[in-house]
């Protein structure tokens, strides 16, 4: 089985399920001080958060945002054989983000007797995410049509039938369409960087994201860091928040922290120490705004340094 | 999020109860220790002065390696981590006035103008940082009543023997 090629696109998605790899990026440093600074990210795939022993995180997939919003320039870009590794020239103060993020529906239909699949990585395309609810019959290794739009596109993945449409915005159900299994899906993956003083995080209203309480700047381990969660932009109640603490090699125990959102999506963490930690959380449920789906399903992944005091 | 210098400042006076603000001066005597290391650089240094609740800092003074070629010694203001969080990042340097070239070994000693400073209980805060090395904050707690006021403590690292007198 092709592990390999389809490691990334199996998590940007991903629901985490068990066994899992968990996508990250790391950033040589949160904190910047000085007229300009660089920045250098490592990002990758692996089961250990920051331990670059699996898969590297496509550099064609990461994009950076100056603090105003404006797309940055990405230097310096190599994929390794266990990570990726990229710089971020950080000419003027504020807030700075990188995130890989992906948005589009996934999943199935059935057109004039023909099984189609929505969603996911054409074969040779770059990694996407993966399908909700892919068909399982054999015909391991189909290829559909090469050269997928949008970043929502996972691999062709053994097991799985179907011809290949994209599941982008310009994805229209074609009439007649039966048996239409269609999940919105969206997934974030970001980390800030701060070069002199901080600049304000706001929220997009789209899929699930980090609204900090605590600005990822102000992170110190002798206070709580805070954060509200938003679905569509409206507060994630109930949620379940997941940190993992770097250096997990070098302890025993996952060190997991699992903290819930409050009706109005807050969340307060409290910090065994300071250092690096990875945050994910999934919202799931049975609703969607786009027609004709069924669903959504969105993931978002950060990653917090936390100063000493 | 967002802090501005000016609102720090704004912070300090408004600190304590009705009683009238007056003008305070402080010394502060800093020991840097003699350390006998194989490669030895000077300590980056920030002292400020904050109301006992952390919040609204006032840097009184950064002691780096502004001289670096290009002003690179910046790159480094950061691992002041408490400092840089509590005001350093909002600071333009070079500061006129408050920034200024690290120091050696042994006492040290520096006069600042507190300004109007409002009757209660305030901090005056000791950072240091050094290449190679290790950090420590040390803090000196002090309440002003307009009158006159004294702390001392001490680092066991990266820093001495510390104190300070606040004189109207």
């Amino acid at each position: 089985m092709p592990v390999k090629r389809l490691f990334v696109a199996a998590l940007l998605l991903a629901a985490a399920p068990a066994g899992a790899h968990n996508l990250w990026i790391k950033p040589s440093a949160a904190t910047v001080s000085g007229e300009d600074g660089w920045v250098s990210f490592d990002a990758a795939a692996s089961t250990d958060v920051f331990v670059a022993d699996h898969q590297p995180l496509r550099v064609e997939q990461i994009k950076a945002f100056t603090p105003d919003g404006s797309e940055a320039r990405i230097e310096n870009g190599i994929t390794g054989r266990y990570r990726s590794t990229f710089d971020l020239h950080l000419t003027k103060p504020g807030t700075w983000r990188v995130a890989v993020e992906n948005a589009g529906l996934q999943g199935s239909y059935k057109l004039g007797g023909e099984d189609y699949r929505v969603g996911g990585r054409p074969p040779g395309g770059p990694g996407g995410m993966r399908p909700a609810g892919a068909p399982g019959a054999a015909a391991a290794n189909a290829r559909g049509p090469a050269g997928g739009p949008t970043g929502a596109a996972p691999p062709q993945r053994p097991g799985m039938t179907g011809k290949f449409v994209p599941g982008g915005p310009d994805f229209v159900l074609p009439a007649g369409a039966t048996d239409v299994k269609l999940t919105q899906s969206a997934s974030r993956n970001e980390v800030f960087v701060t070069l002199g003083e901080p600049t304000e995080i706001k929220p997009t209203g789209k899929g699930l994201e980090m609204v900090p309480l605590t600005h990822p700047a102000d992170l110190v381990a002798d206070a709580p860091g805070r954060f509200r969660f938003l679905v569509e932009g409206k507060p994630a109640a109930n949620l379940e928040v997941r940190l993992i603490p770097d250096g997990k090699r070098y302890r025993n125990d996952q060190g997991e922290i699992v903290a819930k959102t409050n009706a109005a999506g807050e969340v307060s963490v409290p910090w065994p120490s300071a250092g690096l930690y990875w945050l994910n959380a999934t919202y799931q449920d049975g609703t969607s705004s786009i027609a004709n789906a069924s669903g959504r399903r969105f993931n978002y992944v950060t990653t917090l340094e936390v100063m000493t005091p | 999020m967002k802090i501005s210098h000016r609102t720090l400042i704004t912070g300090l006076a408004a600190t304590g109860a009705a009683a009238p603000a007056a003008a305070a001066t402080a010394e502060i005597s800093i020991a840097i220790p003699q350390l006998k290391v194989a490669e030895y650089h000077k300590p980056y240094v920030a002292i400020w002065l904050e109301p006992a609740t952390g919040v609204s800092a006032r840097t009184l003074a950064v002691w780096y390696d502004a001289d670096n070629r290009e002003d690179a010694g910046q790159k480094w203001l950061r691992d002041l981590r408490a400092w840089w969080r509590k005001g350093g990042r909002t600071l333009k340097m070079p500061a006129n006035g408050i920034s200024g070239a690290t120091r050696a070994p042994g006492p040290q000693r520096a006069r600042f103008n507190l300004g109007a400073l409002q009757p209660g209980a305030y901090r005056i805060v000791v950072e240091a940082a050094r290449e190679e090395g290790g950090r420590e904050v040390v803090t000196l707690p002090f309440t002003w009543n307009g009158k006159g006021a004294r702390a001392a403590a001490s680092g066991s690292s990266e820093l001495g023997a510390v104190a300070a007198a606040i004189r109207p």
